[in-house]
């Protein structure tokens, strides 16, 4: 069950070692993202992802707004 | 996208799963750090006065004309506790009875803009409009500072340079 979270919780998980993944297309990544997430496209995201991202650490998915 | 994203990490077996709904517009919204390409690009943040006077609803008029006058302002932000903005208290109007609460002075429906707009056009924008200044807060209406017409024109780059 995904939970939802704000970005208070968001500060604090990260201080807490969560994984912070950005899911829209590069060029808006590159342009602009939040301190220390990582770039992973929707439609890159398949099996090779739980060698990319670490399964036993919380992991926190964002896009631009609530779409 | 977020949405389909969190159920896609699940069924990839991720246990802890986690949806910041609002994302980076939210983020960006209210002030916080970013990176990237454009992450330097000059924002109302970066400019706004983080020092302008703030007083609450109920303090009387007299008080905060003093404190508006000893740091040379000409405006203070009326705020409730967690710096939510309530209203803006002008200079012109400090001369009231001095036991008058600040809630019967102030302008309670003020201009404010989000902290991470790029100041870009906004000097043109509020010399249209003759707007001197504008509150900036976050999406959740707290405070981050004000935004005068004439610290965004004494920035390099900027129209009047």
């Amino acid at each position: 069950m995904v939970t939802r979270i704000d970005r208070h919780e968001v500060q604090k998980m990260l201080a807490a070692g969560a994984q912070l993944v950005e899911v829209l297309p590069d060029k808006e990544y590159e342009a602009e993202h939040l301190p220390g997430a990582v770039n992973m496209p929707l439609k890159t995201l398949g099996r090779q992802t739980r060698r990319e991202l670490d399964p036993s650490r919380p992991v926190i998915v964002y896009c631009h707004d609530y779409q | 996208m977020s949405a389909r994203a969190a159920s896609r990490l699940e069924t990839l077996g991720f246990r802890q799963v986690y949806r910041y709904q609002a994302g980076k517009a939210d983020w960006f919204a209210a002030g916080l750090p970013r990176e990237g390409r454009e992450a330097q690009t000059p924002r109302m943040a970066d400019v706004a006065r983080r020092d302008v006077p703030t007083c609450r609803l109920e303090e009387p008029v007299g008080a905060v004309r003093d404190r508006v006058r000893d740091g040379n302002w000409d405006v203070c932000v009326a705020v409730d506790q967690q710096r939510v903005v309530l209203g803006l208290v002008q200079a012109e109007t400090l001369g009231t009875h001095a036991g008058t609460p600040v809630e019967e002075v102030m302008q309670p429906d003020p201009l404010t803009f989000r902290p991470n707009l790029a100041i870009g056009e906004m000097p043109d924008y509020l010399k249209k409009r003759r707007i001197p200044r504008a509150l900036v807060t976050t999406s959740d209406g707290v405070l981050i500072g004000l935004l005068r017409i004439a610290d965004v024109e004494r920035r390099p780059g900027q129209a009047g340079d």
